[in-house]
This record gives structure tokens, C-alpha cells and sequence, in this order.
């Protein structure tokens, strides 16, 4: 622990780049609480979905789905194939956490889009498990007190839009990503599949295309490489 | 319980049944080397559709609007190496103003 090495981010720093993320996506999590009250969820149902489902792109997914007139199991099934992704964040976090009891059914809700992205950004297991648990908790508290005052206030934000919060998402999904470009295989993997999920955007449900590019990382991650080098940016290894 | 209420409880329980998947497959699995490059490219591959849809995506069409003008300005920052706060709200200025600006 005792290994403050310049180039290392402080325990301060991290803290403030996991409340950074809460507050960015808590402030989305306004639009959500609005959105879905304003097609057709109760306050009840929409704080319900925050708390428990805690995932925001499926929460987005059921809520559309619904709101265009889909039926409530299609959002369902559409929320839950978006959700799938998060089993590849546990399988990515299981190693650096080493949760046990109930700390890993915690840690198993904690596990979302901004928790993994923060946490396998950091240069050191330590940083990366700080990173992790700041994250999920800084993103679980905004993003539901977010949801309740959007619920409450659905004609004040029912455009998030308008002050670009849009724009701040896909900026702050960008921040996330960009420490993780250091190889030319992450930064191929990266370019395929934002390709990938544009050419079938106008082809698939919402959310759909998202799930497919996973497909690119795993595609690519597959053959056994001839050069003993696509791992190499793992935080416990970068850290030499 | 109405048809929403249930639609939430089975996204609930499929929802966290997915999340806590990856904590309970056995470790040696984990430490296979395939398994390790696929958890650790996965993410990347869905982030970048996550940015990419989040800009460019409307519905089933693909449009080129203020979030476009918001994500040059975060490249640009991140180039820059500015703070995650300055890249987020950075871009979200850009596109709000672009839109009071466009009326």
C-alpha cells in the first residue's frame, strides 16, 4: 500500500472521478425518472425500476419500448438482452475484487456500464477496486435520487435534450473508454464495433446494436494470439 | 399486479441473475487466457457502440446533431488530457448551446 508512485492517480482522485461519473449519469437519471412517468409508469414503478434493475441503458430500453406502444414483456426481453453485458463486467471485476458473501451480492448490483469502466481504468488492483466501489455507490445514490426528482418534476426535464445531457452521456461513455485505447487491439477492437453498431442501428431495436458489437470484442479476443501481447493492459500488469 | 409490474419483477430478478453471473463461475475458468481477453476486450468493444449509439443514434436512425459537435469537443479535451468533469459538461455546453443557438 505503501507505493505512491507519481504517475499513479491518489485515493482523492479516484473518489472524485467516481462522484464526477454519479453526478454526470444522476443528472441523466432526471430524464429517466421523467420519461418513464410521462409514458405511463407510476412514481412507484419508476423508482421501483431504478432501485432494483439499476442498470440505466435497460431501464431505457423497458421504458421506450413501452412508451412507443411495444408490449411491456418485448421491453422486458429488450432490457434484458442490453443487461447481458453486465455478466462480462462481473467476469471482469470477479478477479479484481475477490468479494465474498454478501459483499459479492453487493458488489453483483454495483456491477454497471461506469463501476467497470472507472474501475479497470486504474493502474493498480487497490485503485481498481476503490474506483469500483466509489463508482457503484456515487452512481447507484445520484442515479436514484435523480430518478424520484425527475419522477416528481416530469414537466420541468421532460427533454433532457435541451441542456445537453444527451451529449454528456455519450461524452462521459467516451472519457471511460479512452484510457483503456492504449493498444493498437483495444483501439481496433473499439473502431469495429462503434462501426458495427451504426450500420445496424436503422436495422435493429434500440440497445440491439450495442449487444451485437460485443460480439466484435469477443470475435477478436477469441484465436489464441501469436504474439503473447493483448493482455498486456491489465491493471495488476500495467502496474510494472 | 398489472403487466408493468411484472414486466419490472422478471427484469429485476433476470437483471441481477445477469450481473451476478460473472461473480459465480468457478476461477478456473476466469483464468483461462481466452476468457481474460474476452472479459477485457468485451467492455471496450461495448463502450465504444455505448458512445457511438449515444451520438449518433435516434431511434432506428442515425442523425448528426449538436451531441456530434459535443463529442468533437470531448476528443478534443481528452487529447488535451482535461479532467473527466471538464470532457462531460464540456460536451454538454457545446450541444446546448448549439441548440439555442440553431432556435
Amino acid at each position: 500500500m505503501s507505493d505512491p508512485s507519481p504517475p499513479h492517480p491518489s485515493d482523492t482522485e479516484v473518489r472524485k472521478q467516481a462522484w464526477s461519473v454519479g453526478v454526470a449519469v444522476g443528472t441523466y437519471g432526471l430524464g429517466f425518472g421523467a420519461l418513464a412517468v410521462a409514458n405511463g409508469f407510476t412514481v412507484w414503478q419508476t423508482v421501483a425500476l431504478s432501485a432494483l434493475v439499476f442498470t440505466g441503458a435497460s431501464q431505457f430500453a423497458l421504458v421506450g419500448v413501452v412508451g412507443a406502444g411495444g408490449a411491456a414483456v418485448t421491453g422486458a426481453a429488450a432490457a434484458l438482452a442490453l443487461g447481458s453485458r453486465n455478466a462480462f463486467y462481473g467476469l471482469r471485476m470477479a478477479p479484481l475484487l475477490r468479494v465474498k458473501g454478501w459483499r459479492r451480492l453487493g458488489a453483483a448490483q454495483l456491477t454497471i456500464d461506469e463501476s467497470t469502466a472507472v474501475a479497470i481504468a486504474q493502474p493498480t488492483t487497490a485503485l481498481s477496486r476503490l474506483g469500483f466501489w466509489n463508482t457503484g455507490v456515487a452512481v447507484f445514490v445520484c442515479w436514484n435520487i435523480a430518478t424520484v426528482a425527475g419522477a416528481f418534476a416530469v414537466d420541468q426535464v421532460s427533454n433532457p435534450q435541451v441542456i445537453g445531457l444527451d451529449a454528456a452521456v455519450g461524452a462521459a461513455f467516451l472519457a471511460l473508454l479512452w484510457p483503456q485505447l492504449i493498444t493498437p487491439t483495444a483501439r481496433a477492437v473499439a473502431g469495429g464495433a462503434a462501426l458495427l453498431a451504426l450500420v445496424l442501428t436503422p436495422f435493429l431495436t434500440p440497445g440491439l446494436p450495442v449487444l451485437a458489437a460485443a460480439v466484435v470484442g469477443v470475435g477478436v479476443a477469441w484465436p489464441e494470439p501469436r504474439i503473447h501481447r493483448v493482455t498486456e493492459q491489465a491493471p495488476e500488469i500495467a502496474d510494472e | 399486479m398489472s403487466e408493468l409490474w411484472w414486466a419490472i419483477a422478471a427484469l429485476a430478478v433476470g437483471g441481477y441473475a445477469l450481473k451476478a453471473s460473472g461473480y459465480f463461475i468457478p476461477e478456473w475458468v476466469l483464468e483461462r487466457p481466452r476468457v481474460t481477453r474476452i472479459a477485457l476486450l468485451t467492455p471496450v468493444a461495448l463502450l465504444a457502440a455505448l458512445t457511438t449509439v449515444q451520438i449518433f443514434g435516434q431511434g432506428q436512425s442515425l442523425v448528426v446533431d449538436a451531441r456530434a459537435a459535443g463529442l468533437v469537443f470531448a476528443v478534443g479535451a481528452l487529447l488535451l488530457r482535461a479532467p473527466f468533469l471538464v470532457v462531460v459538461v464540456g460536451a454538454a455546453l457545446v450541444a446546448a448551446l448549439l441548440r439555442l443557438l440553431a432556435g
